[in-house]
């Protein structure tokens, strides 16, 4: 512990304005280090384009976009969890879960579903419904019920994954009505729907965090539980609205997925363990793991750099039994630097 | 021992620097074996800095440290500084789970061929708390013990390793006054037995009773080194502060709007009728306490009396089993600090570190969290310049020191932390403050500032205040004084000043003598 040096008077009232100068610089300074990444992306991007000329254009770069939108939503529901102290491995199960559900209800019985034949605008509500469902049982079990949020969100994992095979017999559920499938599939000109709805998600987040009262909340009950909750903030609300919202953009994060492939694999989210990718661009881009500190602006470069290493993994013919370690040790090699450029914002 | 014998820990010419601040500049002590050295100085003055540098914590930029003449260890090289020099911070450094004997041996446990060798370690550890008189069951888990009992465990560790030197950083912060009592005949006998200390201190009348001789640090200097028999409190506390004069508190007695009160028989404002809480801290067994419209009232009593648990009580921070409280003749509902909030309880907490302030967020979002709803535009829109609006008139009222109302409140002093701890509280136009110990690691001029504050606010406002406090000095800005023994209401006094040996008897449970 360094003691600040205290000056024995008080600040006159004429440096108030040089008060307001320097929060103005203090956020600056936030802000480059949520920045931290983009030297290491821009060094990503020269790699790309000298390991295939495949890289630069715009379908490579479309197709990384669309593939990454999915993770992105995702990720952000994750680190709004994480920012409040908490964690939620059950996100990739609900990304899996909810989609298939929808589907399940809206495909025909000859494509494996239940023969209901809902709507595709009935079959999003499903979806979202599902994901403020999963969100609201954990968030009640973890706040209310005070069970150890690690244990409890692994088990939902296997639960919901459990479920989501059961109601299918693992199945593949094909043929999604379009409606259901848009966002995840189509181009407005060269840019995919989801990478607007993606970038529009990190900057309204963005945004509410840095400029709402609930958003300041958020950053308040992460950094020091009992001292939001002595300051009126109503902590237990907060903490289980944010697992709801987490697992509702998780659910969103799943429609992307299920629209870019045009089905529903069994094997979505958990089987493909996508949650090792979601926890690493969150914390590879600042968030804490011990809450209260994260930015969007981090979490999306952590994303960003994540979607780039496994695009240049693909396009440089790596063999496929070696993906995963390669994959792992330059994830580890990001978390290293972002610990060295970013200072603190990573350290814990 | 001859007089030319080197000291057994030495500081010569130290200085260090963070950034723009110098936190020592050219910092020399010499303690000596035998004897007790009382280190002084406000908030932000550098001991904290000395502090970290003699146990090997931090490197001095310039300078160094010398054990008996000896050139120190390698900063990296734990267990050799440990095995000269213990300190014993303010928060207690045992482990819970671990048993006395094991904490006392914590990182060298006797062992035979790398085999703990249990019989040898509790035996060691009995033959040094008897050895220095130290009443604890080497068996027990450290999780049963009180504060006193740990701090004794951490002095037998450090005595275990022999060390003799031993640094105490306020040790009596978290102390009843039995307990500082027999602190004091603990160091007594350390330094009788050639032990050096070094003591910590913001209680001068501490460092008078035990010091033999008092560093005082300001601004990171040495600005007094002498013998305590030479100096008189006021020369102390000269010294601390400097130039600057003292800020006088404001009102040092009744207040002008309780005297009306009474005359006019104001309004109860906070009703509490028979509160039952449980609390590992003091439970509250049957607490009545009234206060009334602008009137300001202290709790006062031991530390397991239930005193901080009834202000945790009344500001929702703690539940409650049974009884009620009614403010403004509403009920307010247990544990819910969000609703005694907007009722008008403004809430300092006696644990600033826990509840105070969140440490990574800025002095302006801190100071204004309270009023977030206020502030707030339509659709729950809170822009940072509204924040500092809001919050720069109360940095002023409080003399806030920081690098800006941006500046993560993690990074000031412990003072200035308490200062953003009592804005918020401020800062909601509070019909009652509750305030727990708010003086507490709080250097001699804060303090007066902040009880200054604390009865500008209750005066100018016309708001009430419940203060709960063990330190007398505190319970002088109160119109009344109510000492609770053993979770209920004791006694009270209602005649300001209050006599500390009336106060001491009540809070004992003795009949007082002068009960007035």
């Amino acid at each position: 512990m360094t003691d600040v040096r205290e000056s024995e008077t008080a600040t006159p009232p004429e440096l108030s304005e040089t008060f307001e100068r320097r929060s103005r610089r203090v956020a600056a300074i936030a802000f480059v280090r949520g920045a931290a990444l983009l030297p290491v992306i821009g060094v990503l991007l020269v790699v790309g384009s000298l390991v295939s000329p495949a890289f630069f254009t715009s379908s490579n770069l479309a197709g990384v976009g669309q593939q990454g939108s999915a993770l992105a939503v995702t990720v952000v529901g994750e680190a709004l969890i994480i920012m409040i102290g908490g964690m939620d491995l059950s996100l990739e199960s609900t990304f899996g879960l909810a989609p298939m559900l929808a589907a399940w209800l809206m495909v025909p019985a000859a494509a494996y579903g239940n023969g209901a034949s809902i709507g595709p605008v009935l079959g999003i509500v499903v979806l979202l419904a599902v994901g403020a469902a999963v969100g609201f049982i954990n968030g009640f079990a973890i706040v209310k019920g005070r069970l150890n949020g690690f244990i409890w969100t692994l088990g939902m994992t296997i639960v919901l994954y459990g479920l989501m095979d059961g109601i299918t017999n693992g199945q593949t559920l094909p043929d999604l009505p379009n409606a259901f499938a848009y966002v995840g599939s189509a181009y407005a000109g060269p840019v995919p729907v989801s990478v607007i709805v993606t970038v529009a998600i990190f900057v309204l987040v963005g945004l509410f965090l840095r400029y709402h009262r609930w958003g300041r909340e958020i950053y308040a009950v992460g950094g020091n539980r009992a001292a939001a909750r002595a300051a009126g903030i109503r902590v237990d609300r907060i903490r289980i609205g944010v697992y709801v919202a987490g697992s509702v953009l998780a659910a969103i994060g799943g429609l992307m997925e299920a629209g870019r492939l045009l089905s529903v694999a069994s094997t979505q989210g958990y089987e493909e363990g996508i949650i090792f990718n979601v926890f690493a661009a969150a914390v590879i881009g600042g968030v804490s793991l011990k809450g209260g500190r994260g930015n969007m602006l981090g979490a999306a470069s952590g994303v960003v750099l994540i979607s780039l290493v496994q695009n240049i993994l693909d396009l440089g013919n790596v063999s496929s039994y070696w993906i995963d370690a390669i994959d792992g040790a330059v994830i580890l090699a990001a978390l290293i630097m972002a610990r060295v450029v970013g200072g603190e914002a990573t350290a814990e | 021992m001859s007089a030319d014998i080197h000291p057994v820990v030495e500081a010569l010419g130290v200085s260090k620097r963070f950034g723009s601040t110098q936190a020592l500049l050219n910092v020399d002590i010499a303690l000596k074996s035998g004897r007790c050295l009382g280190l002084v100085g406000r908030n932000g003055a550098g001991k904290s800095t000395l502090v970290s540098i003699l146990s090997g914590l931090l490197a001095a930029d310039t300078g160094e440290v010398r054990f008996s003449g000896e050139s120190a260890p390698p900063l990296g090289d734990i267990s050799a500084w440990r095995s000269r020099i213990a300190t014993v911070f303010q928060h207690s450094m045992v482990v819970p789970q671990l048993t006395v004997a094991e904490n006392v041996f914590l990182g060298g446990l006797p062992d035979r061929r790398g085999i703990v060798d249990w019989r040898a370690t509790r035996a060691q550890t009995r033959r040094i708390l008897r050895e220095w008189d130290f009443d604890v069951d080497p068996t027990v888990e450290c999780e049963t013990l009180t504060v006193e009992q740990r701090q004794i465990v951490e002095i037998a560790g450090a005595l275990a390793r022999g060390t003799h030197i031993l640094l105490l950083d306020e040790p009596t912060a978290a102390l009843e006054r039995d307990g500082v009592r027999r602190l004091f005949e603990r160091v007594r006998a350390l330094v009788a037995g050639g032990v050096g200390v070094l003591y910590i201190s913001h209680h001068l009348e501490e460092v008078f009773e035990i010091c033999h001789d008092v560093v005082v640090l300001r601004d990171g200097e040495v600005v007094l080194s002498a013998p305590t028999p030479t100096l008189t409190q006021d020369r102390l506390v000269s010294a601390m502060v400097g130039d600057v004069a003292m800020p006088v508190t404001a009102a040092r007695s009744a207040s002008p709007a309780y005297r009306t009160a009474r005359q006019t028989g104001a309004a109860e404002r906070l009703v509490v009728s028979d509160i039952v809480a449980a609390s590992s801290r003091g439970a509250l067994l049957g607490a009545s306490v009234v206060v009334r419209a602008g009137e300001r009232v202290g709790v006062t009593g031991l530390l397991g009396a239930g005193v901080a648990t009834l202000g945790q009580v009344i500001a929702g921070t703690h539940g409650y089993e049974s009884g009620t409280i009614r403010f403004e003749g509403r009920p307010l509902p247990p544990g819910r600090p969000d609703a005694a909030l907007s009722a008008g309880i403004g809430y300092i907490p006696e644990d600033r570190w826990l509840e105070g302030f969140i440490g990574l967020l800025g002095c302006a979002e801190n100071m204004t969290m309270s009023i977030t709803r206020r502030l707030a535009g339509r659709l729950g829109i809170l822009t940072p310049s509204a924040r500092t609006r809001a919050a720069r008139p109360l940095a002023e009222q409080l003399s806030l020191v920081s690098r800006g109302l941006g500046q993560p409140v993690q990074e000031l002093s412990g003072g200035n932390q308490q200062k953003v701890a009592v804005a918020r509280a401020v800062a909601i136009k509070p019909k009652l403050i509750v305030a727990i110990t708010p003086t507490r690691g709080v250097d001699v001029a804060s303090k007066e500032l902040l009880l200054g504050a604390l009865a500008d606010v209750t005066g100018n406002t016309g708001a009430s205040l419940l203060l709960a406090s063990d330190e007398f000095d505190d319970l002088q800005i109160c119109d009344r004084v109510v000492v609770l023994v053993r979770g209920q209401v004791f006694t009270e006094f209602t005649e300001a000043p209050y006599d500390d040996e009336e106060l001491i008897a009540a809070t004992e449970g003795l009949l007082a003598v002068g009960r007035n």
